[in-house]
């Protein structure tokens, strides 16, 4: 285990992820919820991690925050060698779409489009020609076992294979990090053993898997692990650190 | 090439939106569909009355000034012609033409002319025409295309001829299919040689003066035949009337005099007249009446097709606001996987342009269908002139930026979070 800087640094080059001091405050009426309380730790390139914790323990807020959709209120969050935390609207959105892939608990496929053009969003925002995204599609497809389906609308599918093609997804942009909101919440425990076998194949290929879970059986695929509480980091082990 | 790559799946997406809720999107769209059709219907009625109306005026002749006999009003005249078994005896005289002609400055020639109606007897079909007893020059001030034979000529005139002009509509009543020129015809007690045919004036937004079949016959024919005034008694044969001319036409030598020119005559005429028993039409004014309709009937067409326009915009709004709703979690996953808040703009603008295109399209076909059938019932010429369907084009774009805008600005500025979580 990495002893933990407390105060802001450059994160090492093999680092991609890296949080130094991180706090996240809300305001309800007059309270001040103080849902991540000086987070620091961080992530090296090919790790694959789960953060754990009971609800209210601030993991959701640390998904969005890992995920560009939410700034720390203090302290810097480091992302690929950038400081999220300091970034406007726009450019978190750049963020996301070039270093980040999510997969999330409901799947969150777009319903009017088919697995193919599902799969092809980010690569249309990354600007790429019809025929480039088309190309790309279906070699995601096939990577995660859904090229069969590429016409079909989610509607049309399995949770499992939804779960699939959110996988291929969220790897179109090649992200630093793939992010997953308890993916295997809403499949049965054979859907979810392959879907976790797909995300171990992943990893294998030397993806940056984070897995956000309550379920410890889940967080057991994992190789190294964060526990938090009361939005403090409760413990942290493994060998990605 | 690029852009268009990047705008097709949204495209595509807005049509299948419009698709999967036929009913909502066709209702959305009526609003548009009558704006935009109530658009090109306006300017193709607007531009085919102003095309009739500066046509006829050409015929007319802008440098014409026509000075009409017309019967004064009763209270106006206070004369015998009230009474039982008198003769109302008005209207223009050779000697007001004198007058004009020799007082008036800028006219280039007058032409008299004498109207009746008479019934005209080819063997055995009959017709009723209106004969015009004039001078030869009557063919110069108020042009037509001679299409056979010649017109009235001066030795004609002279003589007293017994020859009559007819017009394409009178010909085809009275001499059907029969060898036209040459032909004699009886019109009341003469017989008159047809030497010529000239083409039919079509009725139009402003009096033409030879609007019908008639018959030209030369004025020194007609004061032979039927007496140098216009005699006529009512039914029971106690009333009548006496006009010496019922018209006299008046070429001023360029555009500019026939205003001053047409106040002159007023002046001359006045001053022999004791009752009003004239009237004076300036094809001009005319022409400046008929832009003045065209504009008041414009902007009343034009409110119509902006409320239209207004109510369509609004609805679309309103449907996009509830497709925004609808569609909040769509744009949470959009926004997650990347999506700048523009790309979410573009994307509702673009589902709204959809929409308002649609609708537009729809009006387009209404827009060209409905001057159609104007023309078809009513006779009114239109002209759908091709400007008006890019305009159309161009309000359809307008209607679905500036209504699509707001919508697309809420959907944009929902929290990417709260949108995920939305159900």
């Amino acid at each position: 285990m990495t002893v933990l800087a407390t105060e802001p640094c450059r994160p090492h080059a093999d680092e991609v992820v890296r949080l130094d001091a991180v706090t996240r405050h809300y305001t309800v009426g007059d309270e001040v919820v103080r849902a991540l309380d000086g987070i620091s730790f961080a992530m090296r390139k090919g790790s694959y991690w789960a953060i754990m914790g009971p609800s209210g323990s601030g993991k959701s807020t640390m998904l969005n925050i890992l995920g560009c959709l939410d700034r720390p209120s203090s302290g810097a969050y480091w992302l690929n060698g950038e400081n999220v935390a300091e970034m406007d609207d726009d450019e978190l959105s750049d963020h996301r779409l070039r270093n980040l892939g999510f997969v999330f608990q409901s799947f969150h496929l777009i319903p009017q489009l088919t697995v193919c053009e599902n799969i092809e969003v980010p690569l249309l925002y990354l600007g790429l020609s019809q025929a480039e995204r088309t190309k790309k599609a279906e070699l995601l497809a096939e990577r995660v076992g859904m090229s069969h389906r590429l016409r079909h609308l989610p509607s049309e599918l399995s949770g499992g294979q939804r779960q699939r093609v959110a996988v291929a997804r969220a790897l179109a942009n090649d992200p630093a990090v793939l992010l997953a909101d308890e993916p295997t919440g809403n499949l049965d425990s054979t859907t979810s053993v392959q879907i976790m076998g797909l995300f171990q194949e992943l990893y294998e290929q030397g993806k940056t898997v984070i897995l956000v879970t309550h379920e410890s059986e889940i967080a057991a695929y994992a190789k190294s692990c964060i526990v938090l509480k009361d939005g403090r980091v409760q413990s942290l082990h493994g060998e990605g650190a | 090439m690029n852009q268009l790559q990047y705008f097709w799946p949204f495209i595509r997406l807005g049509l299948t939106d419009v698709w999967r809720h036929k009913t909502r999107s066709f209702l959305t769209m009526l609003g548009m569909v009558f704006g935009v059709g109530s658009v090109i219907a306006m300017l193709a009625v607007g531009e085919g009355a102003s095309q009739q109306a500066l046509e006829s005026i050409k015929r007319l002749g802008s440098q014409n000034i026509m000075v009409m006999s017309v019967k004064p009003t009763s209270e106006e005249g206070g004369s015998t012609g009230a009474q039982r078994g008198s003769l109302a005896v008005y209207g223009l005289l050779y000697e007001d033409e004198e007058r004009i002609k020799e007082t008036v400055p800028g006219v280039v020639l007058t032409v008299p002319a004498r109207m009746t109606r008479r019934n005209a007897r080819l063997g055995e079909r009959q017709l009723e025409m209106r004969v015009v007893e004039t001078v030869p020059n009557w063919f110069d001030v108020v042009q037509r295309p001679v299409l056979a034979g010649r017109v009235l000529a001066r030795h004609d005139l002279q003589m007293a001829a017994n020859v009559c002009v007819l017009t394409e509509h009178g010909v085809r009543r009275l001499l059907a299919a029969e060898e036209t020129l040459g032909q004699r015809i009886r019109i009341s007690s003469g017989v008159f040689e047809v030497v010529g045919i000239v083409k039919n004036e079509t009725g139009g937004t402003v009096r033409a003066p030879d609007s019908e079949a008639d018959a030209y016959i030369p004025i020194t024919t007609g004061t032979k035949l039927f007496g140098a005034a216009n005699v006529r008694y009512s039914a029971g044969g106690m009333e009548g009337e006496k006009v010496e001319l019922s018209e006299i036409i008046v070429k001023m030598t360029e555009t500019d005099s026939v205003e001053p020119g047409s106040k002159a005559i007023e002046a001359v005429l006045a001053r022999f007249h004791k009752k009003k028993d004239f009237k004076i039409d300036v094809p001009l004014t005319l022409l400046r009446e008929a832009e003045r309709t065209k504009r008041t009937y414009n902007i009343v067409l034009g409110a119509i097709a902006g409320i239209s326009l207004l109510v369509g915009g609004i609805g679309i709004m309103n449907i996009m606001l509830a497709s925004v709703t609808e569609r909040t979690k769509e744009i949470g996953i959009r926004r997650a996987i990347g999506a700048r808040r523009s790309r979410i703009v573009v994307q509702f603008l673009i589902n709204t342009c959809v929409l308002s295109i649609g609708g537009g399209i729809v009006g387009l076909m209404l827009g060209v269908s409905i001057p159609l059938m104007i023309t078809a019932f009513t006779g009114m010429p239109t002209v759908v002139q091709p400007y008006s369907l890019f305009l159309a084009f161009g309000i359809s774009v307008a209607i679905g930026i500036i209504f699509g805008l707001y919508p697309a600005m809420r959907a944009a500025s929902l929290d990417p979070i709260e949108a995920l979580r939305h159900e």
